[in-house]
């Protein structure tokens, strides 16, 4: 089959890859502990781990549309600050 | 102890996953990967990384089209909840009126959307539309196709007219699903017309008004084939929505690129609102 259509690039293909591999870990780690892990954290409000996988996505993508209008192209620092955002979540949301 | 469960249903699953697939995934991954190249056609695709992003996240056009979104939204939302509640409250819940009103509520929803924006652009035209004429033969100086207030408005009522329906739908299917215990309980108990609503309606009420809400948040934040067909987008860029815009820039001018990073965000903004939508209002539900 030809995908040639699809545009696809080594970043975009990496992306997507990364994205998978999450959506695989989530699995894995829900099977080995079932039940999503619900907590009330600093959001006031309960969450699972998908919440958190779901808010920590989210969140990175307006982080690198703010590093991108407000700073620059240079998107390295707004990854690791993504990064940061991420662990945040899941250790207090 | 008998297992209770079987991972055989996913399989279930797989014809519903495979067409998400197909409808939703691989054309969001497409998007992506248009978003970071440009195109000059001929399936040749040329890396510009963020350019896009950049551009649309500076772009003045896009910032105007993204705030006539939210206030149309916005301004959907104030009329079409409360009168959806409203009406739904007053239609009967036995005898033969029940089917009529259900039909005439159902009957907007039944229409194709560009037959919507083609009814309403007849009927709002000031030589041979009803509403159009019979304004400007009262003296009002209504033209729509001048006037940016006279298309908001427009656009506005004609969306009213097309969707309050399914607001109120969903309102009486909650309403018609409270036991008629709780009714006599609060006559009992003296309660008012208003302390049956609050207490009684509006609680049972709350799950499909999420439901509206979200629909119609999402539905008004994608608008775009009514106001096209009766504005245009005009007069100026007075009713360019996004989708408009995004089409004009897509199919119009031929930017994929820049398009694909105005869809991205576009996507992003509708994704985070909805999440927002339904978080508060779940949450409101379990903190009762």
């Amino acid at each position: 089959m030809d995908f040639s259509w699809m545009a696809w690039t080594l970043p975009t293909a990496a992306f997507f890859i990364t994205i998978f591999l999450m959506l695989v870990g989530m699995g894995v780690w829900e099977y080995f502990s079932p039940g999503g892990n619900p907590r009330v954290g600093i959001l006031r409000f309960e969450t699972t781990r998908g919440d958190r996988l779901f808010v920590s996505l989210l969140g990175s993508a307006f982080i690198h549309l703010a590093w991108l209008g407000l700073i620059g192209p240079n998107l390295w620092w707004a990854l690791a600050l993504a990064v940061v955002y991420a662990i945040g979540v899941f250790r207090f949301v | 102890m008998e297992k209770t469960w079987n991972n055989k249903a996913w399989l279930m699953v797989l014809p519903v996953l495979v067409l998400v697939a197909f409808s939703a995934v691989i054309p969001l991954m497409t998007v992506v990967n248009y978003s970071v190249q440009d195109t000059f056609g001929g399936n040749q695709f040329f890396w510009a990384g963020a350019e896009w992003f950049q551009e649309m996240l500076h772009s003045d056009r896009f910032w105007a089209a993204m705030g006539r979104n939210l206030i149309f939204s916005a301004i959907i939302l104030a009329i079409q909840i409360p009168l959806g509640i409203f009406i739904a409250l007053n239609m009967p819940r036995k005898g033969w009126g029940v089917p009529v009103c259900l039909v005439l509520m159902a009957l907007p929803l039944l229409i194709p959307w560009n037959v919507v924006g083609t009814i309403w652009q007849v009927f709002g035209r000031i030589d041979i539309g009803l509403l159009g004429y019979t304004l400007h033969a009262l003296g009002f100086d209504y033209n729509y196709v001048n006037d940016p207030f006279d298309a908001w408005v427009t656009v506005i009522i004609m969306d009213v007219w097309h969707w309050t329906s399914l607001v109120v739908l969903l309102c009486y299917a909650g309403l018609v699903s409270i036991p008629d215990a709780f009714y006599q309980a609060a006559k009992i108990d003296g309660a008012s017309r208003w302390a049956v609503f609050r207490y009684i309606q509006l609680p049972k009420m709350q799950r499909v008004l999420l439901i509206a809400v979200l629909l119609r948040f999402m539905d008004s934040f994608m608008i775009y084939t009514e106001p096209f067909v009766v504005t245009g987008g005009g007069p100026g860029n007075s009713t360019t929505f996004l989708s408009i815009d995004l089409v004009k820039m897509a199919v119009g001018q031929f930017d994929l690129g820049p398009a694909a990073a105005m869809s991205i965000i576009y996507f992003l903004i509708v994704l985070l609102l909805s999440w927002v939508f339904y978080t508060v209002m779940t949450n409101y539900d379990v903190e009762k």
